[in-house]
Order: structure tokens, then sequence, then C-alpha cells
């Protein structure tokens, strides 16, 4: 099982899902309505650094983080 | 040095500080930027909420740039809620000479806004407003939308 993290404005409970890709993951939150939106604007981070691939592997353990559009300062 | 406070920052008392710890370091410039809450479209302020893990990888980063051009860069941001005419923001370059100061304060800081894991919320009559016309997408954004 996999951890995916709903950072900042994102109100949404962490899911833990099956997942041996991103892109299982991109499926299961596509199928969110809620989520259609944000999948649309989010960064994605694996154990905290920021991928950029649809197929970086995932492990059970791991943890995926999706960032929305961010505004600090 | 990246530091974190909740609510405002107390922008002398940090200003001074970092000043007293570089005053023997032989950096010819120490060019700082403040960011202050303004008094806009009816805000009582603004809220931060703030992802630290990816937060200090990307400020180390910044860390291992200024060391390559003999700088340092220090910053300090605020948690939570912050009021009209208060601080949430202070970034700050220490370099030998001011060329790379200025240019480095300008790129920090331009990059701190396009990719620093903070998102910022108005306050208004009690509530949290996320702002996200104000927000920018962390490059590579939008990646689970997917193949499908």
């Amino acid at each position: 099982m996999v951890r995916v993290e709903f950072l900042g404005p994102i109100q949404k409970e962490p899911l833990e899902m099956q997942a041996t890709s991103l892109h299982e993951v991109s499926d299961t939150l596509s199928k969110d309505e809620e989520m259609k939106r944000w999948l649309e604007s989010c960064a994605v981070a694996v154990n905290d650094t920021l991928v950029a691939s649809l197929d970086t592997p995932l492990k059970s353990g791991d943890k995926v983080s999706l960032l929305p559009p961010v505004c600090g300062g | 040095m990246l530091e974190l406070y909740d609510g405002a920052l107390d922008v002398p008392t940090i200003l001074e500080r970092w000043y007293a710890e570089e005053a023997t370091s032989n950096y010819g410039a120490y060019i700082p930027f403040v960011g202050t809450v303004r008094a806009e479209d009816e805000i009582d302020g603004l809220s931060f909420d703030i992802y630290e893990p990816i937060l200090n990888s990307w400020f180390n980063v910044w860390q291992t740039k200024a060391k390559e051009a003999g700088a340092v860069v220090k910053m300090a941001h605020s948690r939570g809620d912050v009021l009209l005419h208060e601080s949430s923001y202070i970034a700050a370059v220490f370099s030998p000479k001011r060329r790379v100061a200025l240019e480095l304060i300008d790129t920090f800081v331009e990059d701190f806004k396009a990719s620093a894991p903070i998102w910022k919320y108005d306050l208004r009559d009690g509530a949290r407003i996320y702002a996200e016309d104000r927000s920018t997408p962390i490059k590579g954004s939008g990646l689970l939308k997917g193949d499908s």
C-alpha cells in the first residue's frame, strides 16, 4: 500500500491504495470528481522528492504528496 | 539558515541577529528583502501553510548555489496568521561584493515565489480563503491528470 497525502488547501484526508507506479495513482484519483481540478494544477512528490514522470515506480510504504499552486511570502 | 515562526516575524530582531552573525565574516554586502502584509481587498490579514520536508530540500539547494557564489542566503517565514502591516517573510543574502548579492536576492525570491511549498490564505470575516488566483503551479504540475 502507498499513502497519498493532499497538502495545503486540498481538503481531503490521506488515502491508502495499492499502486506500483504513479499511473495507478492517477487512474484512481481521476475517478474522484472533487479531485479532477486539483490534478490539473498539482505537482507530485514521492517520499518528499518532486517527480516528473508517471512511470515513477512505487513500493509499499511510499508516500505520494500532491502540492497545489503555491504562494509564499 | 531557514527559520520558521508561528505568526508574524519580529523583523528588527531577526535582521539584527543575522547582521551580528555575519559581522566578522568579511562580507561586503548584506541585502535583506522583507515581505509585509498590505491592506487591500478588505482582508484582515494572511495565513500560511508550509510543507517543511520539501521546503527544507528546496532551501538546501539554494544554500549550495549561494555557497558556490561565495555567498550566504538566509530566510525566515511565518506559519499561521499574519495581520495587516505585519511581516511574514524575510530573505537575505550576504556576499563579498554587491553584484552577487543583488542578483542572488532577485533569483532567490523569484524562485521562492514559484517553487517553495507554502500556501497563502486571505483572512476575511473570520474565514480562511485560499489565495488561488495569486498562486503559481510548481514546475511539472499536472502530472497526475494523466494519460487516461
